[in-house]
């Protein structure tokens, strides 16, 4: 028990790794931000795109939301991260976890926001057309503010999952908080209680949001 | 332009189909953990959510209804943390708790563990769904608590239940792939060894492909499912 605590709730190493898993945090809450802006905003985009109802258009873009929702995210990290530079493309190993981060949380949010047009009533395309409101307008100032209401539990939900994604940077090296943990494991200090630490980081941090998605699903349905 | 390098390195026909036994054989143990972890976190999640329920119920006195707070606590708690962080946490963890445990069933373990906790929490609001009305009914024709649970309540929860619980079951199986990180030695790990092998990326897009395989046909079944039940 003593060497279980020695190993996994060292104080002393808890408060001299501070230092490394701050900037591994610093790192995976940019990812985090960087990353759902990104994913959020490519989503509603196809989403919109989708509701043009072209049929061409739409299959591919059924096509990218159900591929990307069925690849395991650790598998794409891998594969943008090693295929990028044969595309002539040498980006950092940050935006490498952002560019995977992006395609399968915007799959996901494509999803969400779709259902969401889908359930504004027809009636509402109507009027506005009869006001003379064209497609653009319509969706701006009509359609969009009634589907935020309603993709907001599902929407959390999945922001949720996304920032929880961010620690599959640490596979392709990324100098994420769970990366920086296992360096601080390993090589640092032969000891695993920054691992645990990092544990416990990550539970403060999403524990809020856990809980404000199961608020949401209770106030607005699910 | 890298175009031919590209294809050499990533589509070579021949090397996809040298690597395939290897990659079908770290397929089934993929599909191996993910069967079994399904199986009980999806029990344990029910068995713990009629027990939340019931320990919940209003007629307990206070000190008892306090019982679900360690619950309460694990169950966020393993919705919290990201999967990966809590596999390499145990990984790492239970031998010095004494316990020296293969790495396949580490996977499983971990992944059982998270599961259980999703599915508990998808069981209960299922349960809280069903019309209140059902319960005093079933209880006025002289059904005990848990009678009407298991034959009553329940079984109405499910309706609730299927389609977060599909996308639940498919987000844990797709998860499954991080058990490679520990060294399992699923399909991602038979690509990363091919890889190391011959420093051709072929095997990591056949384990692509065959990942995509595995789990598009269940995303298209969740998304059937959602609209019928909606």
């Amino acid at each position: 028990m003593e060497q279980f605590i020695h190993n996994f709730f060292n104080v002393d190493i808890m408060w001299r790794s501070r230092i490394i898993l701050l900037t591994g945090l610093k790192n995976t809450m940019l990812l985090a931000a960087v990353s759902l802006i990104l994913a959020t905003a490519f989503g509603l985009f196809l989403a919109v795109i989708r509701s043009v109802n072209l049929k061409l258009v739409n299959f591919l873009i059924v096509v990218y939301v159900d591929v990307f929702r069925a690849l395991p995210t650790i598998v794409l990290f891998m594969v943008v991260y090693y295929m990028l530079p044969y595309l002539g493309l040498s980006l950092p190993v940050f935006w490498a976890a952002v560019t995977a981060l992006t395609i399968n949380g915007a799959a996901y949010f494509e999803e969400i926001f779709r259902a969401g047009i889908e359930a504004v009533d027809r009636g509402q395309w109507e009027a506005a057309h009869s006001l003379g409101l064209n497609f653009v307008q319509t969706m701006r100032h009509v359609i969009l503010p009634q589907v935020i209401r309603i993709v907001l539990p599902p929407a959390t939900g999945n922001s949720l999952e996304l920032v929880k994604t961010t620690v599959l940077a640490s596979v392709i090296s990324m100098p994420d908080l769970l990366y920086k943990a296992q360096q601080a494991a390993g090589g640092i200090f032969a000891n695993s209680t920054p691992l645990v630490t990092a544990a416990l980081i990550f539970l403060v941090m999403f524990w809020p949001l856990v809980r404000l998605t199961g608020y949401l699903e209770r106030r607005f349905g699910g | 332009m890298r175009i031919g390098d590209l294809v050499r390195t990533f589509f070579d026909g021949q090397r996809m189909l040298a690597v395939l036994p290897e990659l079908l054989h770290g397929l089934l143990v993929t599909v191996e953990i993910a069967g079994l972890s399904l199986m009980l976190g999806v029990l344990l999640g029910l068995v713990l959510a009629v027990l939340r329920v019931t320990i919940s119920r209003p007629k307990n006195p206070p000190l008892v209804r306090m019982l679900n707070l360690p619950l309460v606590f694990y169950v966020d708690a393993f919705r919290a943390i990201p999967p990966l962080v809590i596999l390499v946490v145990v990984y790492f963890a239970l031998p010095y708790l004494g316990i020296f445990l293969p790495r396949f069933w580490s996977a499983v373990l971990v992944f059982v563990l998270v599961l259980t906790a999703f599915a508990e929490e998808i069981f209960r609001a299922g349960i809280e769904s069903v019309n209140p009305g059902q319960m005093e009914a079933a209880r006025s024709l002289g059904l005990t608590f848990i009678q009407t649970m298991v034959y009553v309540i329940v079984p109405q929860a499910f309706r609730f239940v299927i389609p977060p619980l599909t996308s639940r079951l498919i987000a844990i199986a797709k998860d499954v792939s991080l058990a490679s990180v520990i060294g399992v030695s699923d399909l991602l790990k038979a690509a990363k060894i091919d890889i190391a092998r011959s420093g051709n990326y072929s095997a990591l897009t056949a384990a692509a492909i065959l990942f995509t395989l595995l789990f598009l046909p269940f995303i298209r079944l969740s998304g059937l499912a959602e609209r019928r039940l909606r």
